[in-house]
């Protein structure tokens, strides 16, 4: 439909038309350009968004009712629904773990690749790989991968002597499961360290090396400073997706039944089942707005203290 | 003198031998790394006894090419093929098209409110898709769309905030000079946009293709709220009901897993400059 729009435009720009000042007809056509995006964010999101705060305070069902309850559903879910708070600490350790983990492990990756080894260019790509594998697939084979007996993980854990835990069907090691194959992606985040690494100027380390700063020093004072801007965005961007976890639950567990003792049930997994299950939409759209509010709290939080540990280049970033 | 050249020399010796045990954690890191392709690959080719039996074996016996034939006679892979080829054509081509406008919008034409409108695109990152999910689900649901392809395709014409992002950032790099000297000549901005700017992009429109290639092929939640009978199924909700159907044929089921990220996988080896790339423009304006 918009792509008609811009046949529009050229109707409209006779020069006849004395009444719009060249500004203003540059700014009309602005407008005209992001009008997709416009009307996207009122139909798609802002519209969608005051839906749902709105269902939130109704026993909405899809069907029949939207009647207004007030805070009942945010009531029920603190004081009644045992799995609302399951859920919520289950995405927490995710998160907590995860988050921090990723970033350190791709900050180090990072961190070795720049040191001038021969075949960087073999090894980005190898590393980056498993960044562009997903979906069911993937979920598959880390099925496979984590069986207690026949599984690879295991197998190469007892090429060291350790005898492996049974991961998707022990409640105790079905997160740090899937904190394990979240970390096999790790690459999408070294490549943006490298990035930012490669643009480090060398003179800043050779004077701390005159200087007589040694390695670790150097990787503290210098390394870490230069890339926090990146640290920081990865950090907020993995907490957000972190919070959202969903797919790989679904999929690893039969049709999100939340896996042994409930140790999957993720936040928007208990959504999902009270929204397309349970048809419970005003309830689930409380609950998202739940999480929105977490996750919109924690990033603030994050730009907050941004200017204590994240420095910038120039000061002007845009 | 000779004290100097010693030193010098036992600090040669010790960066190589520093880059060499780094050299070798890289190669151990890269074969865990590979290792779970390996095992899929190898998994696949395996007769399902093979796939089963502890120890497992990290070579297969025999090749069973066969396995990939069966396992694609095993469900209607070929409808679901053709589905989300159909499914991703559309949202790359929406993706490209919506996206180069609405960016070009936001870096060549100044008007009010461009920056505040801007950074709300940049806000949207951040609101979790299940908040908006419900809502989206009861409108398309009232528009007759469920158990169509609409709900998948349609929302790609309307724009990406990230794309948007990446498109603008490689935009402002084309010098504004060039714009004015083609308004002079009486383009106007559509003329600009088409036969200027997009011609000029062509790496970052890649990237955005890719991306959203990568995106629409992948996605599984789209087609699991919105599709429900088996002849409208996409590849990745197939492979999960297909996982449903031969729980432990685990040789049939990489062999399913790996054909369906095959196109994936090539497309990252052909256009992997574009993947890092994009990524560098993340990265360029973070740090």
């Amino acid at each position: 439909m918009h792509t008609e729009v811009p046949k529009n435009t050229k109707t409209k720009r006779p020069r006849t038309k004395k009444t719009l000042s060249l500004k203003q007809k540059e700014g009309l056509q602005g407008y005209i350009f992001i009008s997709p995006w416009i009307i996207g964010f009122l139909c798609i999101t802002a519209g969608p968004l005051l839906f749902s705060l709105y269902g939130s305070f109704t026993n909405y069902d899809v069907t029949s009712r939207m009647d207004f309850i007030g805070l009942s559903n945010y009531i029920k879910m603190v004081t009644n629904d045992d799995l609302f708070w399951i859920s919520l600490g289950n995405t927490i350790y995710y998160v907590v773990i995860s988050v921090p983990l990723t970033v350190f492990g791709a900050v180090l990756l990072a961190v070795l690749l720049n040191q001038g080894i021969p075949g960087l260019r073999i090894f980005r790509t190898i590393y980056y790989l498993p960044t562009v594998l997903s979906g069911v697939g993937v979920y598959l084979l880390w099925m496979q991968l984590l069986n207690p007996t026949t599984g690879l993980v295991n197998t190469m854990l007892s090429w060291i002597g350790i005898q492996g835990p049974a991961w998707l069907l022990d409640p105790n090691w079905t997160k740090p499961a899937l904190i394990f194959m979240k970390f096999w992606s790790l690459g999408g985040g070294m490549l943006l360290y490298l990035a930012s690494l490669q643009g480090v100027p060398k003179s800043l380390y050779e004077a701390a090396e005159i200087d007589g700063a040694n390695a670790f020093k150097r990787f503290i004072h210098i390394t870490l400073p230069m890339i926090s801007p990146v640290i920081f965005f990865e950090f907020v961007t993995g907490i957000i997706g972190g919070f959202q976890v969903f797919q790989e639950a679904y999929v690893m567990t039969d049709n999100g039944d939340g896996g042994p003792a409930n140790s999957l049930v993720f936040f928007n997994l208990h959504m999902w089942d009270k929204a397309f299950n349970v048809f419970d939409m005003g309830y689930a759209m409380a609950m998202s707005w739940v999480l929105f509010i977490i996750i919109l709290i924690l990033t603030l939080i994050n730009l907050k203290l941004a200017p204590r540990w994240v420095h910038y280049q120039g000061g002007d970033q845009k | 003198m000779s004290k100097e050249a010693n030193y010098f020399q036992s600090v040669k010796v010790k960066k190589r031998i520093k880059q060499t045990i780094i050299l070798i954690v890289l190669i151990l890191g890269a074969i865990l790394i590979l290792s779970p392709v390996w095992w899929m690959l190898a998994t696949s080719f395996k007769s399902m006894t093979e796939a089963m039996q502890y120890p497992p074996t990290l070579w297969p016996h025999k090749w069973h090419f066969e396995n990939y034939i069966e396992t694609w006679k095993a469900a209607p892979f070929t409808r679901y093929l053709l589905n989300t080829i159909f499914i991703t054509f559309f949202v790359v081509l929406g993706n490209v098209l919506a996206n180069t406008f609405i960016a070009y919008g936001f870096s060549k034409i100044q008007f009010k409110g461009r920056n505040v409108l801007f950074a709300i695109v940049l806000a949207t990152m951040m609101i979790p898709g299940f908040v908006t999910m419900i809502p989206q689900y009861v409108v398309f649901s009232k528009l007759g769309w469920l158990n169509t392809y609409f709900p998948l395709i349609v929302p790609a014409f309307f724009g990406n905030a990230f794309f948007i992002f990446l498109l603008r950032q490689f935009f402002m790099t084309i010098p504004n000079e060039m714009i004015e000297a083609a308004k002079i000549d009486g383009g106007n901005h559509f003329y600009i946009w088409s036969r200027i700017v997009v011609p000029l992009s062509k790496p970052a429109i890649a990237t955005v293709a890719i991306f959203s290639f990568n995106g629409a092929w992948n996605d599984f939640l789209g087609p699991l709220l919105y599709v429900n009978s088996e002849k409208l199924y996409t590849l990745q909700i197939g492979l999960s009901v297909f996982k449903g159907q031969v729980s432990t044929q685990w040789n049939y089921l990489m062999a399913g897993s790996l054909l369906v990220l095959l196109p994936v996988l090539v497309l990252f080896f052909i256009f992997q400059r574009y993947f890092i790339e994009g990524m560098n423009i993340t990265a360029g304006t973070k740090g």
